[in-house]
């Protein structure tokens, strides 16, 4: 008969206590390392942006440290923020990108709910319309609208092109599909009986909508408006092309219209501009993140 | 308050008939249950009746109006869904005020009737919480008070208590039969529950394949199908069936199970039957409390037999004991102290006063 010797000592791996066991802690330090990373990737252009905005020119084009400022400035935003000119920039922006912002709401929420909800002929087809024409890029497209808005206004006299406001025409046709495939993804995830419940209550559709669909699909909504103002408010392509007029422009093409003299490049301004331009959609990012990432997320899971 | 009439209604699908014809007729103040299996065109009826589908043929009248062409918020009727299908975003109390607030009733008449129904239902606590902070018994008590503080004309209700567990299923069946005692409105309630159509309906409606199979009280149902398909349905265990042929001995009139095993007939059933032909396939319908352990004493209709148990299932006041007879497994009650084993034979007896015969072709019960 054999003997048996039992090992009382236990395994030779040190035993860890604790929820974490040692393929999640690696997984996790990938993580963090490849975070790192990008963090590094996507954070040194606004960095360097900053330290640029704060040098004044004698020192940008001095062959110093250009991660450092040395005698740092205000002179670039002063000068900016009391231009007239790069203030209305700015309100041009704005104003065209809140209107784009409530035109697009008013026709892709309506427009997603009748996809969504109104079954009628042709609904799913027309769905998929909506989102095929997102995929069309506007470098296909401006030549084509540009020339459409030409022989417009040779027709009836109405001069839209070299007016701001032609880009309330004009950012719709990116904006309106996607938020509405957006919308009717949000929408399809609400529970059929919620809207039969309603119609049951007494609802007429326009009221099941704005009573019961735009409140329930409120984070969806938000991650529109969020989209669609960051679309108005980034747009550069079209801005370059249908205006031209100074007091026509909008922010991103009037910093480098008016900051870029032929061959003269007034960084600090540039800089300056370009982070003063990127502040609005990053404060509305910072406040909405939650509800962003909600809404595009919906749909995933039945929740 | 109204009566609902269903006339020849018909739904289909493109090619498919969900719903093939129903003649239906619900009183004021009745409940009336669909049930059926999944598929058997309960719930679509349902929601023809509610207006949430388009009929394809036939009519259906409500308070004696054909309302086949009219919307749902004005057929005056409300509607309780298996999901609950509360908003979201609104309270307890905003829930249930949602229609009255569309139709702009006076703010005291909302305040009082959603308290009176809050009370009503024993939410009067929860009236400012939102839907997610409720439990499931909860949520379904408030699809009910949205109900009934519209006051229509009738509730319908959609498989309401599939989404709880067991034991809160029970409570709030007797919960809805509570409301339904207090307010009376006429009520047409699905289920694929028969036990929930049982306890709940003064009549149900027992639906197969887009058709009606019959309708009758519970206790007709349980105790006269009219088909093998609501014999079968109705009861738990369910009705065993025992293929058998009639056969005349000495001037009486037997049921032949097995070629070793028949029984005669008592005098009451040989009279209803005598008139069958012979050779027809037949089916003995016996329900589980009918197939009990034999008596010492002879009864009139009670007629001994040995069998050997496959299985028993000891439920506390009484034991379940199964077997297999020709091929055909069947279910009896019998008393917990009758010494049922598994594997092990037991002296067993059938009631033939309380027996079926049914057309093993049609399944007509004869």
């Amino acid at each position: 008969m054999s003997t048996v010797t039992i090992d009382k000592s236990g395994p030779t791996r040190k035993v860890k206590y604790g929820s974490m066991s040692r393929d999640r802690t690696w997984a996790l330090r990938w993580s963090y390392f490849f975070l790192t990373l990008f963090a590094i990737f996507s954070l040194v252009p606004p960095f360097y942006m900053l330290i640029t905005s704060l040098k004044s020119s004698a020192e940008i084009s001095a062959a110093t440290n250009p991660w450092w400022v040395y005698h740092p400035t205000l002179s670039n935003y002063v000068e900016l923020l009391t231009s007239n000119q790069f203030l209305r920039f700015f309100w041009n922006s704005a104003w065209v990108s809140i209107i784009v912002v409530t035109i697009t709401m008013l026709i892709s929420v309506p427009a997603a709910f009748a996809l969504a909800r109104m079954k009628f002929w042709g609904s799913a087809t027309l769905a998929t319309g909506v989102f095929l024409t997102y995929l069309i890029p506007d470098s296909l497209l401006f030549i084509p609208l540009f020339k459409m808005f030409a022989v417009f206004g040779d027709w009836t006299g109405i001069q839209l092109v070299n007016r701001w406001y032609v880009l309330l025409f004009i950012y719709p046709t990116l904006t309106v599909p996607f938020c509405t495939w957006i919308m009717i993804g949000y929408f399809a995830s609400i529970p059929k009986e919620l809207d039969e419940a309603a119609i049951i209550d007494g609802a007429s559709w326009f009221q099941t909508l704005t009573r019961i669909f735009i409140p329930v699909a409120l984070p969806g909504l938000i991650a529109a408006t969020i989209f669609a103002f960051t679309v108005s408010w980034a747009q550069f392509l079209y801005p370059l092309v249908f205006t031209t007029s100074t007091d026509q422009l909008v922010l991103p093409v009037g910093i480098i219209t008016t900051l870029i003299k032929g061959d003269v490049f007034n960084w600090g301004q540039i800089m300056t501009g370009a982070l003063l331009g990127a502040a609005p959609p990053l404060i509305i990012y910072a406040f909405l993140m939650d509800y962003y990432i909600a809404g595009l997320t919906a749909g995933a899971t039945k929740g | 308050m109204a009566d609902v009439s269903l006339r020849k209604v018909v739904k289909r699908y493109d090619e498919v008939e969900a719903v093939r014809g129903i003649d239906l007729d619900i009183a004021d103040h009745e409940f009336v249950v669909l049930v059926g299996p999944s598929g058997c065109g309960k719930s679509t009826t349902l929601r023809m009746i509610a207006g949430l589908e388009d009929i394809s043929d036939g009519d259906i009248m409500i308070g004696g109006d054909v309302v086949n062409d009219v919307p749902p918020k004005d057929r005056d009727i409300a509607m309780v869904f298996q999901n609950y299908a509360l908003y979201p975003h609104m309270t307890v109390a905003e829930n249930m005020s949602f229609g009255l607030r569309l139709k702009h009733y006076p703010k005291a008449e909302i305040k009082s009737r959603v308290t009176e129904a809050a009370r009503m239902l024993d939410i009067t606590d929860l009236i400012d919480r939102k839907p997610k902070q409720l439990s499931g018994g909860q949520r379904q008590r408030v699809a009910m008070g949205r109900a009934i503080v519209r006051n229509p004309k009738v509730f319908l209700f959609d498989e309401p208590l599939s989404n709880l567990d067991a034991k809160l299923r029970v409570q709030m069946r007797i919960e809805i039969k509570k409301v339904h005692q207090k307010v009376r409105t006429t009520t047409v309630y699905v289920t694929h529950d028969q036990v929930e159509a049982m306890t709940l309906a003064d009549r149900v409606v027992v639906m197969n394949h887009g058709r009606i199979e019959q309708i009758g009280t519970p206790n007709e149902l349980y105790h006269k199908p009219a088909t093998r398909f609501v014999a079968s349905f109705i009861g738990s265990p369910a009705m065993n069936f025992v293929p058998c042929r009639l056969e005349d001995v000495g001037g009486k009139l037997n049921v032949r199970l097995t070629d070793r095993l028949s029984f005669p007939l008592p005098p009451a059933r040989a009279a209803r039957y005598q008139g069958l032909s012979r050779t027809d396939k037949l089916l003995l319908g016996l329900r589980p409390e009918h197939v009990m352990e034999a008596r010492p004493h002879a009864e009139p209709g009670i007629e001994p037999f040995d069998a050997v148990l496959d299985v028993t299932e000891p439920m506390g006041m009484e034991t379940l004991v199964y077997f297999t007879l020709e091929g055909s497994q069947l279910c009896g009650r019998v008393n917990p102290n009758a010494g049922a084993q598994d594997g092990s034979p037991l002296r067993l007896a059938v009631d033939l006063n309380n027996m079926h015969l049914l057309n093993e072709v049609t399944g007509a019960v004869l």
